[in-house]
Parts: structure tokens; sequence; C-alpha cells
């Protein structure tokens, strides 16, 4: 059974078609990755996995699962986790606190105790914390953990959410540029990152604009022009696409091609 | 009751509903002007309302002729307008959307309190601009200074749709309320647009408050309830949209005549915020509300 | 920052001390008044903190609670024959049910429609209680029986100041406990990010009511207090001006601070106090401070002195 799959899904926003009948299938401890031009509809294929849009039509699978239109929170309790482009820190909370929220659906959440202070709330903290520690040296930024979450560099940022999104302990992680704004060194942790992630069994579906990344590490590829599925396979067979090679020749020239190819 | 008469009846209500409904109408649209131009939420409209109708009282008890004296008044609410954009809303660039309500409300209440000062406590009442005598419509009776409030709205609305549509100004205080950014690239003095913005909005609150002080009387605590309900007409027709802050309004100005006239005049107040609240639960971006995606 | 020395039980203690000690410098009685009176504001204040401070969702109508609990103490022994320590609890457990009933529509607003959401169900509250006057005793305000203990009655401002202090103190408690726990960091983290919380696996929606019910539990209790001190209750208690000074107590203070929603409802009481002297500018300069405060002090008096701090120590 896939890990994660997407049936015809469809989406438009006053009139425009963004997302227009994709369909894919994700094999679990694969890394999948969606390319394509800016405006192709990746983003937007990820909000409707991740609950934030309701497709127009069409059905998401989770584990073989019909989640469409799930809420976000259900979907992170059947065990999706996702990190975001446009980064989503919890900046008024420090590093640890950031990450530390992300084991919410692990920890006990009774109000009344928590007001009340029962002791096995201080445990709990502990733990919760502890962890959070873990996940922190787990993606390097075990020094500033108790740091102001806004006093991160860029790229810790990004690591940070990918510490947040493991404190769930999902079995499937969406990547939305994990590498974007990104230094070649930087780029090359988080890869070492999403390598790692996968080893531990965990399912990654990936969007991502630096191409020798994508090439690099994934399992399959999906590319998406204009809301459509243009071509899907392994690196080499998404390389060797016509189709993909005119895309990307036609709309940004020979240097990316080539960037592909290499 | 005959049919007549209840024909008679139904029309009196629907004139003072029209009347009020077009002071919060133009209240309404004094929000959004702002609302456009600063995304700011200006809960001293009311103020400006107040200003409107209490300065023109004491310049004429002056003994200066009723034209002049408003005239004054509403370059006064014009200046303290500006000044509240210059001296309270400026300051406070970058400041969250809540702290600058409570901004704006501060300013409210120090506007009131200094008119509190400066006047004093009682209520006030203007002449009629064209008599007291009513004439009657089909067996309503209809005082002409309703006829003022609605002329005078309408004739406001009119105006300001020129100002808009015609004028280089007009196009680029619209295209400062779409893209700021955009509109500063192109060479639009922003910061002139929202002070701008601020002048006419107080400049239209003071002309409502001028044209229903004969009606309703005025004192220095008028303000507080009508930006309110300006708020809530605004937020009804869809904050940010200056037609569906005219037709809030009115609708307002209508339920609430209707409302107190066939139910209960005691919750006249509450109409409003009932509406609104059904309105908000039903459709939380108001009845013409622009509809936005969630971007991540 | 953890340990005996975390910031909860700093703030606890410096409550504590301040309960304990202001009466060792307070030259007259008058002083315990308006200290109770700062306590009660305080309790208000600390409860809106969680609601805005913690979740950033702002209530411009909750003085519309602290009137219910008002009116519970006022109405419930006069008309009803109850017990006043039971109408607190009854009007708390009104209050509760009330924001729990309109909390969901209410809280799906975002931002100014919120603002005006909340602002028009205060106002509503208020009407009713200025309009039931067969109640409620209308806008000239009713008076409230004092509060009995076991036939003994409590009154006057010591005695108040002891059970306003020890009350603020027991909710500054919950309030930090709740701070430090799954559902504090889950209200935190929404309020900067509803998705990415809502993906941690938060019910935002679940979490903003449960903030707004406590919220409103706490003004409820802080409204009943004040009704059984003053021995009188008019509907401005539950009044517009009433909310918008709730919330500049959270903001002056520091929103997210429960020492600064203390030192806020502090000077936002203390104040007018001071300034009855000039009766006739008290509206003038109350506004005046709201925006001057509103402008130079946007962080927040506690956050701003802590941050201000930390740099000097680094």
């Amino acid at each position: 059974m896939s890990a994660l799959a997407a049936e015809n899904v469809a989406i438009a926003f006053g009139g425009i078609v963004a997302v227009d009948g994709v369909s894919f299938s994700v094999e679990p401890g694969n890394i999948f990755s969606i390319i394509g031009p800016n405006g192709a509809g990746k983003t937007t294929l990820f909000n409707i996995m991740s609950g934030i849009y309701r497709p127009g039509s069409g059905r998401i699978l989770l584990a073989g699962e019909d989640v469409t239109g799930l809420e976000p929170h259900r979907l992170a309790a059947k065990g999706l986790a996702r990190t975001f482009q446009n980064l989503q820190i919890f900046f008024r909370m420090s590093v640890v606190e950031n990450v530390m929220v992300g084991r919410h659906l692990r920890e006990a959440r009774d109000l009344m105790k928590a007001l009340f202070r029962f002791p096995s709330v201080g445990h709990q903290n502990r733990a919760t914390r502890e962890k959070a520690r873990e996940l922190l040296a787990f993606v390097g930024l075990a020094d500033r953990a108790d740091d102001a979450a806004g006093s991160l560099p860029y790229g810790g940022l990004r690591r940070l959410e990918i510490a947040r999104a493991l404190a769930l302990e999902p079995r499937l992680l969406l990547l939305d540029e994990p590498a974007a704004g990104c230094n070649p060194v930087e780029t090359e942790a988080v890869e070492g990152l999403v390598r790692e992630i996968v080893r531990s069994g965990i399912t990654v579906v990936l969007v991502e604009h630096d191409m020798r990344f994508v090439m690099r590490v994934s399992d399959r590829i999906l590319v998406l022009d204009g809301g459509k599925k243009l071509a899907e396979g392994t690196a080499d067979e998404v390389r060797r696409n016509p189709q993909v090679i005119a895309a990307y020749l036609g709309r940004y020239g020979s240097k990316e091609a080539a960037r592909a190819r290499s | 009751m005959d049919g007549f008469a209840t024909m008679a009846e139904f029309l009196q209500f629907a004139f003072s509903g029209l009347t009020v409904g077009a002071v919060y109408a133009l209240v309404a649209l004094g929000f959004t002007i702002i609302y456009n131009a600063s995304d700011v939420v200006n809960f001293a409209q009311g103020e400006f309302v107040m200003l409107g109708g209490m300065v023109t009282v004491a310049v004429s008890a002056a003994g200066i002729p009723l034209p002049l004296a408003a005239l004054f008044a509403v370059a006064l609410a014009v200046g303290v307008g500006v000044a509240l954009h210059r001296l309270a809303i400026e300051p406070a660039h970058g400041a969250s959307p809540v702290v600058l309500i409570i901004i704006t409300i501060g300013a409210s209440i120090f506007i009131r309190g200094v008119a509190q000062i400066v006047f004093d406590r009682q209520f006030h009442k203007l002449p009629s601009f064209s008599g007291d005598a009513p004439f009657v419509l089909f067996g309503a009776t209809i005082l002409p200074q309703s006829l003022w409030v609605m002329g005078g709205a309408g004739a406001i609305v009119v105006v300001l749709h020129a100002f808009f549509e015609r004028t280089i100004l007009g196009k680029a205080v619209l295209a400062a309320a779409a893209n700021r950014l955009a509109a500063r690239l192109v060479g639009i003095d922003t910061r002139l647009i929202m002070t701008l913005s601020f002048g006419i909005s107080a400049a239209i609150g003071a002309v409502a408050g001028i044209l229903v002080t004969p009606i309703t009387l005025t004192s220095y605590n008028v303000g507080t309830l009508l930006a309110l309900k300006g708020f809530a007409g605004g937020m009804l027709g869809g904050m940010g949209n200056p037609l569906g802050a005219v037709l809030g309004g009115l609708l307002l100005g209508l339920v609430e005549a209707f409302g107190a006239g066939y139910l209960s005049s005691t919750y006249k107040d509450g109409i409003a915020f009932v509406m609104i609240l059904v309105v908000l639960f039903v459709s939380p971006r108001g009845l013409l509300g622009r509809r936005s995606v969630e971007r991540v | 920052m953890r340990g005996i020395f975390s910031k909860r039980r700093m703030t606890l203690l410096v409550l504590v001390a301040l309960v304990a000690v202001l009466p060792l410098v307070f030259p007259s009685g008058y002083y315990y008044r308006v200290a109770a009176l700062v306590w009660i504001s305080a309790l208000a204040a600390v409860g809106l903190n969680i609601l805005m401070g913690y979740a950033g969702q702002v209530s411009l109508g909750h003085a519309g609670f602290f009137g219910v609990g008002a009116y519970a103490v006022a109405i419930g022994p006069a008309r009803l024959g109850l017990a006043s320590w039971i109408c607190i609890l009854l009007g708390a457990a009104a209050s509760g049910g009330i924001a729990w009933l309109v909390g969901r529509p209410i809280l799906r607003l975002k931002g100014h429609y919120l603002a005006i959401g909340t602002l028009g169900f205060g106002v509503l509250i208020a009407l009713v209680l200025t309009s039931e006057a067969k109640w409620t005793g209308g806008p000239d305000g009713t008076s409230v029986a004092r509060l009995a203990v076991a036939n003994m009655r409590i009154s006057g401002p010591t005695a108040w100041y002891w059970i306003s202090g020890f009350v603020l103190v027991f909710g500054a408690w919950l309030a930090l406990n709740l701070e430090d726990s799954p559902a504090g960091r889950a209200l935190r983290a929404l309020h900067d990010s509803e998705i990415a919380a809502a993906l941690g696996g938060i019910d935002v929606a679940r979490h903003k009511l449960w903030a707004f019910v406590l919220a409103a539990v706490y003004a409820s209790i802080a409204g009943s207090e004040l009704a059984l001190f003053d021995g009188f209750i008019t509907p401005d208690t539950a009044g517009f001006l009433h909310s918008i000074e709730l919330v500049a107590m959270v903001v002056l203070g520091g929103m997210g601070s429960v020492l600064g929603s203390v030192v806020g409802a502090a000077l936002l009481t203390t104040l007018p106090q001071l300034l009855t002297v000039f009766v006739e500018y008290e509206q003038a300069l109350l506004g005046l401070i709201i925006m001057l405060a509103m402008i130079f002090l946007r962080l927040g008096i506690v956050p701003g002195v802590q941050r201000m701090l930390a740099r000097s120590a680094s």
C-alpha cells in the first residue's frame, strides 16, 4: 500500500485552475519529489495534501485511508507532518519550545491537571524538553536551544522547522523547499538530514527548486507544469523526458536544463 | 388598523430609518476611507461627527452665521483628523492592528474629554436649515431636515465618487489602497495620501454631525455609539468596500427603525450588534467583503 | 531559566511578596481600598491575558463577563435568596457557559472582525443589564448585599485587600501553570501561526475556545469581587469603555506576561485615583495616557524592562 496517494486532485481559485487532475502515489520509505516552474501548483498541491485547502475534486489517501478535506490537526494525528516554504516559526517562543510544541500529540493534555500543576505535568514537561533537545541535536541546533527563535539565521530556521515536524514522530513528512535560501554548505546539511530521516523509516515528499539536490536524493520525481502532471519517474527518466526538457528549455533556457542533466 | 394607516406607519419608519441610516453610512464611509488607505480601524470616527455638531453650535452661538460656523467646524475636524494621523497613527508605524485600534480608542476618549472641558456636558440643538414645518407624504410626516441629511449624504457620495474616479489625486488614493508598495514605486506619496484620507474622513464625519444635529441634538459623548454603529455598518457591507459601507449604513438604519417600531424600542441600540454578529457568523468577512485565500 | 528560579516561580514570588508587604507601607486605610481595586482589576487582566497575551485573540467586549459576575452577586442574593458565594460560582459558571456558546462562532473571526464581533457581544450584555431594569435596577445601578460567611459580614477595605490579593495570587498561579503546559504552549504557538500549530496536531478552534472560557471566568469572578466590595454596581462595569480599559491593561503591561497584566492593572487603576484632583480633565488625561502608552511602550512595560535588564546583564 502506498504511503500517500493523490487521485485526480484538482482545485481552482476564482476560476483559475491551480491544480488540474493530478494523480501520483508515494511508496513507503521513499523520497518523492515534486518539481516544476514557479506557478506549476507545487505548494498548492502541498496545501491540499496537508488539509489547508480542500480540493475541488479528487481524493487524497494517506496509507490507504481517504483523508480528503480532513482538518490539518486530524491529519497530524494520522502521522502527517510538514514544513513551510514561507517559514511558520513561533517567534514568541524559544528554539526548544518551538520543538516542544511539535510534541503536542504525544503529550497528556488534561487541562485541569495543567491548571493545578499536577506533578505529572512537570515530569512530562521535562521529558518533552529532553526529547526536543535530542531533535535539536539531530538537526544541529543543540547549542541554540534556549535562544529566542527569531535569533536563528535563515538556514537554522529551516532546520528548526524540520525538528519541529519530526517531534510529531510522523510516518510521512512533507518538506516544502527545505533548501530554499540556503548556501551550498547548508544545502548539503539539509540533504544529509533528509537521507537520515528516510533511513529512520519516514516517507518524505519534497518540493524543491535546487535541481542537483532533487536529482541526487529522489527515488521518484513528479514534474508539474501549469497545474498538470507533465511527467513522473526516476531521476534518470525525468532527465531524459523530452517534454520536461522542452518545458525547462522553453521557459528557463539551457542553463537550468543543463543543470538538471548534470 | 386600516391599510392606509399601516402603509403610513411603514413609510414613517422607512424615512426615519433612512435618515439615521444616512448618518451611519457617512460614518461607515469615513471608516472605509481610512481603512483602505492605512489599514487602521479608526474608532475616533464618531468624534468627528460630535465635533461637527458641537463646534457649529458653539461658533454660531458666538454670533457667527450658521454656514460660516459649519465651515469652521468642518475645517477644525479636518485639522483634528490630520493631527490624529500625524501625531498618533504615524509614530506607531508597524504596530499590530489591535494596538492601532486601542490608539484610536485612546484618541476618541481624549477628544471627548477635551470637548467636555471646552464645551460642556449639556445637549445642544441647531436650528433646522429650512424650517421645522413637516410635510406629509402618503400619511407619513417628514421633517425638511431629514431631506437635508439624506440629500447631503447623497451629495457627499456623488462628490467622493467623482473625486476617486475623475481626479488624479483620487486615483492615487485608490492606487495606494489597492497596493501601497506598488503605489510608492510609481511615485505616489503614500504618507500624504494617508493624511489626506484622515482629513477627508474627518470632513465627512463633521458634515454628518452638522446635518443631523437639528434632528437628534448633540453632546460631547454622542461619538462612541455612532462610531460603533458606523463600524457595524461598514462591517455589514464588508470592510474596505465604500459602496458596501453606504449600503450597510443605510440597511442598519432601516433595520433599527423597523425593529424599534415593530418590535421593541428598548433594544434599538442592540439591533446593530445582533445584526452584525449574525452576518459575521454566516459570512465572516461581511456581506460584500473580499474573499481571501490563506497563503503559506 | 529553569529550576527554582523559573519565570513561573519568580512571578509568583514577586506577587506574594507584593501582597504581603504593601500593607506595611500604607499610610492610611484609603490605600487598602485602592490596592484592593488594583488586585481585582488585575485578576480580570490576568484572565484576559490568557486569551490576548497567550493566544493572541483580542476581545473588546470582555467587560461583559465582568458585568455578569457583578450582577450575579447583586441579583442572586436580593431576588433569589441565594448566598453570595454561591452566586460568585453561578456567575462564573454562567460566564463560562456563555463564552463556550458564543466562543466558537466568534473565534472563527480574525483581526478586525474578531474585534467588532467581541465588541458587539459585550455591548449587547451591557445593553441587557441596562434595559432589564426590573432585575438590574437599570442605568442607575443597584446595591449589592455584603458578602457573609457563617453569619459574619465581610466588608471594608482591609478584608477585601486580603481576599482580592489571595484570589489574584491564586489566579496568577493557575495562569502561570497553564503557560508552562501543553495547552499553554499550544495557545502561544497558534498566536504566531495557526497553520503551523494545526499541523503540529493542535486543535486550534478548541484551544481558542478554552482560552475564551477561562478568560470569561476570571473576568466574572473579578466582577463579583468588585460588586461585593463596593456594595453597588452600575451597567458601566460591563460597558465598552471598561472593556477597553481591560485590554489596555494587558497591552500596557505587556502581552503574554502575567506580571505585566498586574502592572498594567495597577497603572490604569491608580492613575484615575491620582487624577481625581483634576476631575474635569480625567477623561482627556486617560485618553492621552492610553495613546502615549500604546505609541511608545508597544512591547509593554514588563517585557520592555525585562529586555533592558537582559541587555545590561549580557
